[in-house]
């Protein structure tokens, strides 16, 4: 037995908007994989819970009339790996979120609940940085669309304004971005299943018509701050530039200019910014082997 | 004040009608009101997958799935293996063949995922395999074995053969 006060089920999003009105001191549940958890640790003991699990018509992903990738929030992140447009356009979010803890939690965790909760460490987080996506959100007076990077606030704080019933509904990815564009993720973690990262590097590029010079370059980190972070000055260094060895080097050390790590339990400092060096290198050398580009 | 909810849904193939407490998990609900004591509760918290059953064919801990959700559902135990006579199925039979098994605590939840991975009728490889079935703990056996008979399995079900 969860130690719940009420449980309300929306069975739409109209229904969930107008719950959360009802309901302000609730809290939202997708798949639980988090807020069940934090439950049973006592931290949400009590609360009253507004699921919006059942809703499908948050499920799936689509191409939407502006040809954006439309993912709905409750997606799974087990369907969104195996799901032919995520495959075709933005397989690197696939394989990001296939690291997720561990099978089951794939089946049962959502993209939705993975960035609503605001956590730094979210293996979506980074690629969904570095692809620019934009996280639409539903409430009573409509919709409202914000680039991932506005979204997050602070260490567990997301832009949703409670007040106004919103929920996120959707994560967009806009052709401008995923367009002829490849990327590559790594999770550096102690083990290779069930467990956090200790650091989490999402890189893509697109590369000119020759594939000699990168002519964008995105990278984006999880725990190198206390919220997903791009490395601009990093993607300064790649824009423009001849691919080669030497170019890759000076991108990777580039990092350490926009990154900002901590001392935790899992690892210090020095060494998250000595590994974010090195997986940088190591996503972008992929990331354009991937483009079709040779180094 | 409890708050109850009307479910239906199938377990094991048959239809059932249960007035929950939306307190439950969907652990409480099969181990508690269906006498289904296969699924197990270890962690509880969603990381040893003793617990593991089937919901419409994929593979969920049951102890951080609301019994709520359960509503209009298919879901499947260990219990489901059993043939009309009483019989263990071949991931069972296998897992005893190449000694899988000790105490037996982490069994159901590893078989029922085997049978999730089984059911695609892929050939995997073992490091598939490995990734596949890395959400369930066992502290007696150290997998090898685990991993041997679900290798086994899908290669005799798909009529490859086994070394």
């Amino acid at each position: 037995m969860y130690d719940l006060k009420a449980l309300y089920e929306a069975e739409s999003v109209e229904h969930a908007i107008r719950l959360r009105l009802e309901h302000p001191e609730a809290q939202i549940i997708a798949g639980g994989s988090d807020v069940l958890v934090q439950m049973r640790e006592g931290k949400r003991a009590g609360k009253e819970l507004i699921s919006i699990y059942g809703i499908d018509a948050m499920r799936g992903v689509t191409i939407d009339e502006d040809e954006n990738i439309r993912i709905g929030s409750l997606t799974s992140f087990s369907h969104i790996t195996r799901d032919p447009i995520i495959q075709k356009y933005i397989n690197v979010l696939g394989e990001a979120v296939d690291m997720v803890g561990g099978p089951q939690i794939r089946n049962i965790g959502t993209i939705g609940g993975n960035t609503c909760n605001g956590v730094t460490s979210a293996d979506s987080a980074s690629t969904l940085h570095a692809w620019e996506a934009i996280v639409e959100l539903t409430g009573k007076n409509g919709v409202r669309r914000l680039p991932i990077g506005d979204f997050y606030i602070r260490a567990g704080q997301v832009d949703i304004r409670a007040e106004e019933g919103e929920i996120q509904t959707a994560i967009l990815i806009p052709k401008a971005s995923y367009e002829n564009t490849f990327g590559y993720y790594i999770k550096y973690a102690m083990r290779n299943a069930m467990d956090i990262a200790t650091l989490g590097c999402s890189v893509n590029v697109r590369l000119s018509p020759d594939k000699k010079t990168v002519a964008r370059a995105r990278i984006a980190y999880g725990v190198a701050g206390p919220v997903p972070m791009r490395a601009q000055s990093a993607e300064a260094v790649a824009n423009g530039a001849e691919i080669g060895k030497e170019m890759i080097d000076r991108f990777g050390l580039a990092v350490l200019n926009d990154i900002n790590p901590r001392d935790s339990w899992r690892a210090s400092k020095a060494f998250r910014q000595h590994i974010a060096v090195e997986m940088a290198k190591r996503c972008l050398f992929e990331s354009i082997k991937r483009a079709g580009g040779e180094i | 004040m409890a708050q109850y909810k009307l479910i239906h849904c199938t377990i094991n193939g048959k239809e059932v009608e249960k007035m929950v407490d939306v307190r439950a998990s969907l652990t409480d609900l099969l181990r508690n009101d269906f006498h289904l004591t296969s699924v197990k509760k270890g962690c509880e918290v969603g990381e040893c997958g003793a617990c593991n059953v089937l919901i419409d064919g994929e593979a969920f801990n049951s102890c951080i799935y609301l019994a709520a959700w359960a509503d209009g559902k298919h879901i499947r135990t260990l219990e489901s293996l059993t043939g009309p006579g009483g019989e263990i199925s071949d991931i069972q039979q296998a897992f005893m063949e190449e000694t899988a098994i000790q105490c037996g605590f982490c069994t159901p939840g590893f078989i029922m995922t085997a049978v999730e991975i089984l059911e695609t009728k892929k050939l995997y490889t073992r490091d598939e395999l490995r990734k596949l079935l890395s959400g369930h703990l066992c502290r007696c056996t150290g997998y090898e074995n685990i991993l041997n008979a679900v290798e086994k399995t899908m290669k005799r079900r798909l009529g490859v053969p086994v070394e």
